[in-house]
C-alpha cells in the first residue's frame, strides 16, 4: 500500500536540476563542489569558507586530480565540509573521521586522504584516534578548524575552549586548561604541523600544499572565527572584526617550539610551520617490518617442503 | 501549587532538575538535547544549584562520570539523544546492571545513517533492552513531573535503578509550553533525599562491576528483571502520590475515549497528543474510535495493556521506528506478543509513522485508520512512504 506523497507534494526534478546548472560554473571552484548542496550552512564571518578554497587552491597548485583526493570528516560545522566537496567525501559518525580515513589510506595508498574536520570531532570524541593515527603515522592529511567550541550544537565548550572564555555551558568562565594542538600533534608523532588563522591565507594555501607532499601523518591547525557559537558571549565581534584581531595579534614564528604555542583568549597567537620532520610512515614499516618478513618465513617454508 | 507559565519544555526541564538538588550532572552536546544541559550548566554557574557540571569529552564519558557518581552515592543527571545514546549504550547496559539510580532524559532523535537530526524513537527502541525504567512523555507537562517521578521511583531502595524519560526531540523540546511549576516544597514533600543502597565507600568496602562468570551471570540477569519487573508498584505509587500533589493523574497506560470504542489507536509519545485530534474528529464524525496511550514502556505493563486492548476489533500501532528486516516495528511486535495468548484479541495493524521527523497530522493519522482496516492484519506499512 502505498500512499501517493507526490502527488500531494509534486517536484520538478528536471526544473531544479536545470536551475542548478544554470547557476553552476559562476565560481571559479565550481568544478570542485557539488552542484546543488551551495549555498552552505555556515554563518556569516564564519571562517571554514576560507579553509575549503584554501585546500582547493592546494589542490590546483599541486595539480592534486579530483580522482585522487578523498575527503573524510567528522560531525560538526566542518563536518560539512565533506558534503558540499565534489570528489570521494565521507561524512562519518562524531570523532570517527580517522578511524576511517586510516583505513581507505592504507587500502588506497594512490590516493591523497584529508581528514577535515573541528577541533570538538579530532580533540573530544576523536581525541584517542588522533593521537593514535599520529602516533602510528598513517598518511594522512589532517587539517583541523579551530573554532575553540562546538558550533554546530550551539556553542558549547570543547577542550580547545581557552581558560577563562565563555560558552553557552560555562555562562561565567571556563575553568578548564585547554588543548595546545600542535603540541599534541607533535607529541603524538605527526611529521608536520603547522598553524594558520583564516587571516593567513596564502600561508594556509602553502601549508596545506606542503602537506600534501609529506609521507605521513600531518596536521594543520586553522584558527577560524565563530562570531556566532564563540564570538558572540566572549565579545569578540563580527567575523571581519576577528579578522582584524588575528591580523593584530598574530605572530609569525616559524619553527617555533609546540610547547609553547599555547592559545589563550584575546592574547598572542603564535602562527606557522612548527614541524616538519622525515618518520617512516605506518606502510613503510609494515612493509619492512610484517610483510617481507612473512613472505622470507613463506619462502623458507617452501623451500623445506621441496628439500 | 507552583505557577503556570509559558516555557520551552527543555528549560522547563533543566528547572525541574534543579528543583531535585542534583549532585552531579555529565553530559556532551547534542542536537536536540542542548538546551536542557546549557541551562543546567547557567544554574550552576550563577549558584542556584550546587553540583557539579562535567563538561566530558563523549557521551561514552558521560554515562561512565554517571556511573562513578551515582556508585559514590550522589544524585546524577545526564541527558543525550540518537548518537550520542548509542555511543553511551555500552555503559548504558551497565548503569542498569549495576542498580545505579540515574535519571537520564533522551530527547528522541532518529539514528544515523542516513544522518538526521529529527525526531523518532529508533534511539530508545536501541536501548529498550538494557533494564532501564523507560518512560515515555506526551507534552511538557509531564516531562516536567516526571524528572521528579523519576528520582522518586529510581532512588527507592525496593528499586534502584535508572530511569529513562523520552521526550521527542524538537517537537517538544524545543517547543513553548504552559507548564504548572512546582515549588520547593512540594519537591521537598515528594522527593525523600537519596539514599543509596550500595555505594564505593572506604568505610564499607565493595566491587561494583566485577565478573559475571558462567555460575552466575544467568542469576544476576533474573534477579535484575525480577527487579525492574517489582518496580511497577513503587511506579504507581509515585503517580499516585504526584495525582494527591498536583492533580495530574498519570498511568503506565492512559486510554482516551475508548468507551465503545471498535477501532483502537495506540502510540508514544507526543503522537499521543495528535491522535487525541484525530480521535476526536472521527467521533464526532460518528466513528468508534478511541486511543490508547502507552506511556510505560519498561517494565512492559502486560496486564495494563490487555485490559485497555482485549475489547476492540481493530487496533492500528502507530509506531515511531522501524526494526529493519523485522517482521513488525518493535511497539506492534511487543503488543503482538503481549496479546497472542488472549482469548479475545483485535486485529493488529502496524503502522509506522513520522520517522527521521516526518510530520504526522491528525489527518495523517484519520488516513492510517482507513488505510488499516481496508488492509488485512499483519501488514506492516510506511505510512506516507514515497517510491
Amino acid at each position: 500500500m502505498k500512499v501517493r506523497y507526490r502527488a500531494l507534494h509534486p517536484f520538478d526534478k528536471e526544473a531544479e536540476e536545470r536551475h542548478i546548472q544554470e547557476d553552476h560554473g559562476l565560481h571559479p571552484y565550481d568544478e570542485y563542489l557539488k552542484p546543488g548542496r551551495i549555498p552552505h550552512i555556515w554563518c556569516p564571518g564564519c571562517g571554514l569558507g576560507i579553509v575549503v578554497t584554501a585546500f582547493i587552491e592546494a589542490m590546483k597548485q599541486k595539480n592534486v586530480p579530483v580522482a585522487q583526493s578523498a575527503v573524510v570528516s567528522g560531525i560538526g560545522c566542518t563536518g560539512r565540509v565533506a558534503g558540499y566537496l565534489d570528489m570521494d567525501t565521507y561524512h562519518t559518525t562524531h570523532g570517527r573521521a580517522i578511524p576511517f580515513a586510516t583505513g581507505l589510506a592504507l587500502v588506497r595508498q594512490d590516493l591523497i586522504v584529508t581528514v577535515f574536520s573541528g577541533d570538538g570531532d579530532l580533540f573530544a570524541i576523536g581525541g584517542n584516534h588522533l593521537i593514535h593515527a599520529a602516533r602510528r603515522n598513517v598518511n594522512l592529511k589532517v587539517i583541523c578548524v579551530n573554532n575553540f567550541n562546538y558550533g554546530m550544537t550551539g556553542g558549547q565548550v570543547a577542550p580547545t575552549t581557552p581558560i577563562d572564555a565563555r560558552t553557552s555551558t560555562t555562562p561565567f568562565g571556563n575553568a578548564e586548561p585547554s588543548f595546545n594542538l600542535p603540541h599534541l600533534a607533535h607529541a603524538a608523532g605527526a611529521v608536520y604541523v603547522a598553524r594558520w588563522t583564516t587571516y593567513h591565507a596564502r600561508q594556509l594555501v602553502h601549508s596545506i600544499s606542503q602537506a600534501f607532499d609529506k609521507k605521513g601523518f600531518t596536521f594543520v591547525e586553522v584558527v577560524a572565527p565563530c562570531p556566532t557559537g564563540f564570538g558572540r558571549p566572549n565579545k569578540l565581534g563580527s567575523g571581519l572584526d576577528e579578522m582584524r584581531h588575528y591580523r593584530e595579534v598574530c605572530e609569525v614564528r616559524n619553527g617555533a617550539d609546540p610547547s609553547e604555542v599555547e592559545i589563550r583568549l584575546r592574547e598572542k597567537i603564535i602562527v606557522g610551520t612548527f614541524v616538519d620532520v622525515e618518520r617512516p610512515d605506518f606502510m613503510e614499516h609494515y612493509q619492512s617490518l610484517v610483510v617481507a618478513r612473512a613472505q622470507a618465513k613463506a619462502k623458507s617454508k617452501g623451500k623445506g617442503k621441496a628439500a | 501549587m507552583g505557577k503556570k507559565v509559558g516555557i520551552e519544555v527543555s528549560i522547563a526541564a533543566a528547572e525541574a532538575v534543579g528543583l531535585c538538588d542534583v549532585d552531579v550532572v555529565a553530559a556532551y552536546p547534542i542536537t536536540p538535547q542542548t538546551h536542557i544541559v546549557e541551562h543546567l550548566s547557567e544554574l550552576v554557574a550563577n549558584g542556584r544549584l550546587d553540583a557539579e557540571f562535567v563538561p566530558v569529552e563523549s557521551e561514552h564519558s558521560a554515562m561512565s562520570v554517571c556511573c562513578g557518581s551515582a556508585a559514590a552515592g550522589a544524585r546524577t543527571f545526564t541527558s543525550t539523544a540518537a548518537q550520542g545514546l548509542a555511543l553511551m549504550a555500552e555503559i548504558v547496559y551497565i548503569a542498569a546492571s549495576m542498580r545505579l539510580p540515574i535519571l537520564m532524559l533522551v530527547a528522541n532523535r532518529a539514528l544515523s545513517a542516513p544522518l538526521s537530526i529529527w525526531n523518532d524513537h529508533s534511539d530508545a527502541m536501541m536501548v529498550r533492552d538494557s533494564g532501564w525504567i523507560q518512560i515515555f512523555c506526551e507534552n511538557g507537562q509531564d516531562v516536567y513531573d516526571h524528572i521528579f517521578h523519576a528520582y522518586r521511583v529510581g532512588e527507592d531502595p525496593r528499586v534502584s535503578l535508572p530511569v529513562m524519560v523520552n521526550m521527542d526531540g524538537f517537537i517538544l523540546t524545543h517547543v513553548i509550553e504552559p507548564v504548572e511549576f512546582w515549588t520547593k516544597e512540594m519537591v521537598g514533600s515528594y522527593l525523600p533525599r537519596f539514599r543509596p543502597l550500595n555505594t564505593l565507600h572506604p568505610d564499607k568496602v565493595v566491587t561494583m562491576g566485577a565478573f559475571g562468570m558462567p555460575e552466575i551471570y544467568a542469576e544476576q540477569k533474573m534477579a535484575h528483571d525480577q527487579a525492574l519487573k517489582n518496580s511497577m508498584p513503587v511506579l504507581l505509587e509515585g503517580w499516585d502520590e504526584l495525582a494527591k500533589l498536583t492533580g495530574r493523574k498519570y498511568e503506565p497506560v492512559e486510554l482516551y475515549r475508548t468507551e465503545g470504542a471498535e477501532t483502537l489507536l495506540l502510540a508514544m509519545g507526543s503522537l499521543c497528543e495528535t491522535a487525541s485530534l484525530a480521535v476526536d474528529q472521527m467521533r464526532e464524525a460518528g466513528r468508534k474510535v478511541g486511543l490508547v496511550k502507552l506511556r510505560l514502556w519498561r517494565p512492559f505493563p502486560l496486564a495494563e495493556v490487555r485490559k485497555a486492548l482485549s475489547g476492540a476489533k481493530d487496533l492500528v500501532v502507530l509506531d515511531r521506528s522501524i526494526s529493519v528486516g523485522a517482521a513488525n516495528a518493535p511497539v506492534t511486535s511487543e503488543i503482538s506478543a503481549a496479546m497472542y495468548h488472549e482469548p479475545q484479541r483485535p486485529r493488529i495493524h502496524c503502522m509506522i509513522a513520522g520517522i527521521g521527523g516526518r510530520d504526522v497530522t491528525p489527518e495523517d493519522i484519520t488516513n492510517m485508520v482507513d488505510l488499516s482496516l481496508k488492509g488485512t492484519e499483519q501488514e506492516c506499512h510506511i505510512y506516507g512512504v514515497r517510491g
